[in-house]
């Protein structure tokens, strides 16, 4: 099977991963946003992605999609590191043209498994786990609402999250395009505008995610 | 060697060599009958071939992987002959053909502008200066458009006008464009296009390739070549191989000069190694300097870089008119751009109108020269000319410019920290390639049968002097479309001879004998580098046996050349050990050779008393400063055979007979 | 008008491939800035040699940039810290007096080293006998110009086979990956009508026989293309993707 045993089978495997969570991450900052206009808005979506099935079972795909992405994300890093050989250079220059994020994609991807873990501890437990199991029963698992503002209202957890976010920016500003490449959606022309497409694309998300964070952390 | 339907023309006279005369010998040069455009179809019709089961029962050694070496084995491969390939290199790609910069020539006449088979192999016998043989030359111009489409069909990216069909472009010698390129990299593409095919073949199993392994010595048995004794560079073991025919595709000996445009690595050793045995060393003198080369700049230069002929296209070379001015700029006073159009010495154009720049090489070199000797020379040591795209940039434009030469530009701005967008280059002539090189007769064969040499190595088909875009015309035509039949012809009657054990007697003493010149060179323990004693060398031969030879610089010479000699077998240095990786007793095994190379040009020189292309005597020239030939006296192939250690060698004469080509003196005026 | 400058070497000597290396200090006077990188080697090994010591073994040959042979990863660099040259182009006057250059064979599984500086890239070589090639026998071929090609297409080929092999693309790998090697062949190929028709199995083949060797996964950091001495575009890499899915998804 070409997915499991070629190189580039392998980064197809990340990058159609990688694509999906882009995605995901998209309609989760649109999702967020509405919370600032909207308490009741917000709280309806939360109840509709609720412990419905269609949710439970999108939720199962976002997470098998994350799961794979991290498993294969160590898996090529393994086999990339044995590739390098065992002697280290000495002396290390990147070049200009090579993006940080581009060779620290290991590195923030675990920031933000960490991050991840952070926030499902924070809401996902609280709502849809809570929801099935009744693990918080002091807490409305429709109420999103509620526990942005009192999440938010501690500045350490907000500036965590900006951090998180600024990880994520990092991640996704080489994964976007790095993904259309790896699937050959790239040639010389477009090489440049997916950069610049990219950039802006991973800034708005970023951004959106952001200004939730900043208006309820300080201005709400 | 019995061939059926073809009746050799003995043509070769016999005469008795300068020194010491053995018995007469005749040089037979095997040319096929008939009309001389007939000559290849005919002998392609009655040669003998061999059956593709026999293929598979008989094992060809060849040595090189350049465009001819690499060329000859894939196509041998595909007949389905069993083929072992050696290179000194890490990888068949990395042979020097790979540097060749301008372009192939080929008589396609795509350009509609009067090209012929006719006419490409008249400009190579002009351009080598009525010094080659005939129906060698004219069956590789007519092989020359097989190259091309072979070339393409492997995936050659040439380039291409807008209407998708293959572009030419001009080079010295010739007044069509006939020469295709791939940008300022065609000997790389053409390179690599060989070795795309030879990899094909290693994959199928028909080539076995040895990577890093050198030729030391060649293995005669009862009169035919049967093997070689190879040095593994990296573990320093020396093996043997046996094989039912050898091909030397080695390449030059230019880097006898020391300073040459040959890559480091480029040597004459395989092709010396071949002498040693009983093959003919043909016109060793015959060596081409190019004239478009970057000039030497400090004792610390380890080789010169050539700048494409192509540059001649669109370049215009000059000098100062006024000697103060030449004073002035070698002094730093002055920059070129400060000398006025009306002070430059355009002196290609102004004496030969007809090529201007275009002229061949050996014309282009020697003018060069004569400014410089005559005190016109640029740059700091007065040994260069300028090269100037002033004229052409406001022409074309520098992006057409850019475009057209650009990797050549960027190459020199790299090296000499100049931008030649804005000032003139400075070039000089350099040892660049071997017309001269081991004796082959028409079906690639040298004088010991069953060892075949194609290339560069051999004595090729341009004379005394190469025209540009031919070498890798040559290399490939040989290796591609001449080699893989006639070499059937050989093995025709050897379809009945078993595989050799490398425990025959022949092959054990060949290889004592190397070790013993190793275990020699060794035991030397000197004080000088190997190095050291190749640039002695080499100012010797680029003084004495260089652009300008005379009797008493050559005398000069093989005098040095014996005392060079002394010193290298007296006092060299090779740190390390012989068993193993080390590159130093690498270097001194080809510097050897090299010296033998040396003493066999000077030589040859000698003998030559007349002026011919690369072969330049002083005492021969016309009033203009032309070559002047003799041809009453001088019209063949010099011949040279080994007569052992210490002992002058004998010349034999391959006579040259011009039947279809009126001999004269070669004109580039009108 | 001729400059000099003296420089501290600091160079990775190894017995053999599998013998421990390690970094030796060589002080070197009086370099011309007009020499080569090279020849600033020579120099040393000369000096060597004269002290009876064993010089530092390195690949080169042409000494043009173009036979790829030649590598060294100088201050962090494959081929130093000059663009669009190889080690061998590469000239003493972009140092300065006093500077120590740390000079590395190119470090990666798939080239093990040999000796010092010199390591075997014998893995490119069996690449290209995957698939690297159009399987034409000689003679039997069209006319050269029987089938017309874009200009366009023909220039981009050509600039993908530009590639000299020399390996820079591996060395400056984080990854070790040979994707960029292995992208200009089949780009060059996959570009023309000639190689079109083996474009699908060749990907495969190459791609596999790279990935068999030990060489790792392309994470698109750029590193290669920033490096090649010949500017050889990653382009080819996106090229190489597509052919190669698109030859994945068929089967």
């Amino acid at each position: 099977m070409w997915l499991l045993n070629s190189s580039i089978g392998k980064k197809v495997v990340m990058s159609v991963t990688g694509l999906f969570l882009i995605l995901f991450l998209t309609f989760h900052m649109s999702m967020n946003l509405v919370a600032i206009f909207s308490a009741e808005g917000y709280n309806m979506i939360c109840e509709f992605l609720g412990a419905n099935w269609y949710a439970l079972v999108g939720t199962a795909v976002i997470a098998g999609g994350a799961a794979l992405h991290i498993l294969y994300a160590f898996w090529l890093t393994y086999i990339n590191r044995r590739a390098r050989g065992n002697n280290r250079y000495a002396v290390v220059s990147k070049p200009k043209t090579v993006e940080w994020a581009s060779q620290n994609m290991l590195v923030l991807g675990i920031i933000i498994v960490l991050g991840l873990c952070m926030h499902m501890w924070d809401f996902w437990a609280k709502m849809q786990l809570n929801e099935l199991t009744g693990l918080f029963p002091d807490v409305n698992p429709h109420d999103g609402y509620a526990l942005i503002v009192e999440k938010f209202s501690s500045p350490i957890a907000t500036v965590c999250y900006l951090i998180w976010f600024v990880a994520i920016w990092f991640h996704l500003t080489h994964g976007f395009w790095s993904a259309l490449h790896t699937l050959g959606w790239n040639n010389k022309t477009w090489l440049a505008r997916w950069k610049c497409i990219a950039n802006i694309f991973t800034t708005v998300i970023c951004l959106g995610f952001a200004v939730v964070a900043i208006y309820f952390g300080f201005i709400a | 060697m019995a061939k059926t339907d073809i009746t050799p023309e003995v043509e070769a006279q016999v005469q008795e060599a300068p020194k010491a005369a053995p018995a007469a010998k005749t040089i037979d040069s095997k040319i096929p009958e008939g009309p001389l455009a007939e000559k290849w179809t005919n002998y392609k019709s009655h040669q003998k071939l061999v059956n593709p089961a026999n293929k598979r029962r008989l094992d060809i050694i060849v040595v090189g992987t350049g465009l001819a070496g690499g060329s000859a084995a894939a196509s041998l491969g595909e007949m389905g002959f069993n083929v072992l390939n050696f290179c000194i290199q890490d990888s068949p790609r990395r042979a020097h053909s790979i540097a060749a910069q301008g372009g192939i020539n080929a008589a396609k006449n795509y350009q509609n502008d009067g090209d012929s088979v006719y006419r490409l192999f008249y400009d190579t016998i002009k351009g080598g200066d009525y010094r080659a043989r005939e129906a060698n030359v004219h069956r590789l111009a007519e092989v020359s458009n097989s190259i091309i489409d072979q070339c393409v069909a492997q995936g050659v990216p040439f380039a291409r006008e807008y209407g998708g069909l293959l572009d030419n472009r001009s080079f010295g010698g010739a007044q069509v464009s006939r020469t295709f390129y791939a940008k300022g990299q065609t000997g790389q593409q053409l390179l690599l296009g060989a070795y795309s095919a030879l990899s094909r073949q290693v994959k199928k199993g028909t080539v076995k390739l040895f990577p890093r392994h050198e030729m030391l010595d060649l293995v005669v048995i009862d009169g035919r070549a049967r093997g070689i004794i190879a040095r593994n560079l990296v573990t320093g073991k020396i093996e043997r191989y046996a094989a039912h025919a050898v091909v030397i595709a080695t390449g030059g000996y230019g880097n006898t000069f020391f300073l040459s445009t040959n890559a480091m690595g480029s040597n004459g050793s395989a092709a010396l190694q071949c002498y040693k045995k009983g093959a003919y060393f043909a016109n060793p003198a015959f060596a081409q300097i190019h004239p478009t080369c970057i000039p030497v700049h400090g004792e610390f230069q380890s080789k010169l870089t050539l700048m494409s002929e192509s540059l001649r296209n669109d370049g215009r070379i000059w000098v100062p008119k006024k000697k103060e001015d030449a004073e002035a700029i070698r002094a730093g006073k002055l920059k070129p751009t400060d000398i006025a159009e009306n002070d430059r010495d355009y002196y290609l154009e102004r004496r030969y109108p007809a090529f201007g720049n275009l002229v061949p090489r050996d014309v282009a070199s020697r003018a060069a020269k004569e400014r410089c000797d005559a005190g016109f020379g640029v740059g700091t040591t007065g040994l260069a000319v300028y090269l100037d795209f002033s004229s052409a940039i406001d022409r074309l434009g520098e992006d057409v410019v850019r475009a057209r030469y650009g990797n050549l530009f960027q190459m020199y701005e790299k090296i000499v920290d100049d931008n030649p967008y804005k000032t003139p280059m400075m070039i000089y002539p350099a040892i660049h390639y071997t017309m001269g090189g081991i004796w082959v007769d028409y079906e690639l064969s040298t004088s010991i049968p069953g060892l075949f040499a194609i290339g560069e190595a051999n004595f090729s088909d341009h004379g005394a002097n190469r025209l540009g875009a031919s070498a890798l015309m040559q290399g490939l035509a040989d290796g591609y479309f001449v080699l893989p039949y006639t070499i059937q012809n050989y093995l025709s009657d050897q379809i009945t001879v078993p595989r050799f054990s490398t425990d025959l007697p022949e092959f054990v003493q060949a290889e004592k004998d190397v070790n013993a010149r190793i275990a020699k060179l060794m035991a030397v323990k000197g004080n000088r580098s190997v190095d050291s004693i190749h640039k002695e060398l080499g100012l010797i031969m680029w003084n004495f046996v260089g652009m300008g030879r005379t009797k008493e610089g050559l005398e000069t010479a093989l005098e040095k050349i014996k005392e060079v000699k002394k010193e290298f077998w007296s006092n060299v240095r090779i740190p390390g050990e012989a068993d193993t990786l080390n590159v130093e007793l690498e270097k001194a095994l080809r510097l050897a050779d090299f010296i033998e190379i040396g003493r066999l040009m000077a030589l040859d020189a000698l003998n030559r008393n007349e002026s011919c292309g690369g072969h330049f005597r002083e005492e021969y020239q016309t009033e203009e400063g032309e070559a002047l030939r003799q041809d009453d006296k001088y019209m063949y192939v010099s011949c040279w055979e080994y007569q052992g250690e210490d002992k002058e060698p004998v010349m034999y004469k391959e006579e040259l007979k011009y039947e279809a080509i009126k001999v004269q003196q070669r004109n580039y005026k009108q | 008008m001729e400059k000099t400058i003296n420089i501290t070497l600091k160079i990775w000597r190894q017995r053999g491939p599998k013998e421990k290396g390690a970094f030796k200090e060589y002080a070197l006077n009086d370099i011309s800035t007009d020499s080569s990188f090279l020849e600033m080697l020579d120099i040393l090994n000369e000096q060597l040699i004269n002290k009876g010591e064993e010089p530092v073994v390195f690949d080169h040959d042409c000494r043009e940039g173009i036979c790829g042979m030649c590598s060294l990863y100088i201050n962090g660099h494959p081929h130093g810290p000059d663009e669009d040259v190889t080690t061998c182009q590469l000239h003493m006057r972009r140092f300065n007096d006093g500077d120590v250059i740390t000079i590395e064979p190119w470090r990666s599984a798939g080239f093990p080293v040999i000796r010092d500086l010199m390591v075997d890239r014998g893995a490119f070589d069996k690449i290209i006998q995957a698939g690297g090639y159009v399987s034409v026998n000689t003679g039997g071929v069209p006319d050269a110009n029987a089938i017309p090609i874009p200009k366009a297409d023909a220039d981009e080929a050509m600039d993908s086979a530009s590639c000299i092999g020399c390996g820079a693309c591996v060395a400056a790998c984080k990854n070790g990956s040979a994707m960029l090697f292995v992208s200009a062949k089949v780009s060059q190929l996959a570009l023309l009508p000639q190689g079109r028709v083996e474009a699908a199995s060749r990907a495969k083949a190459m791609l596999a026989k790279m990935d068999e060797l030990g060489f790792g996964n392309c994470t698109n950091t750029g590193a290669c293309e920033a490096e090649c001495p010949k500017s050889v575009s990653i382009s080819n890499i996106a090229r190489l993707n597509r052919e190669y899915i698109k030859a994945k998804l068929k089967d």
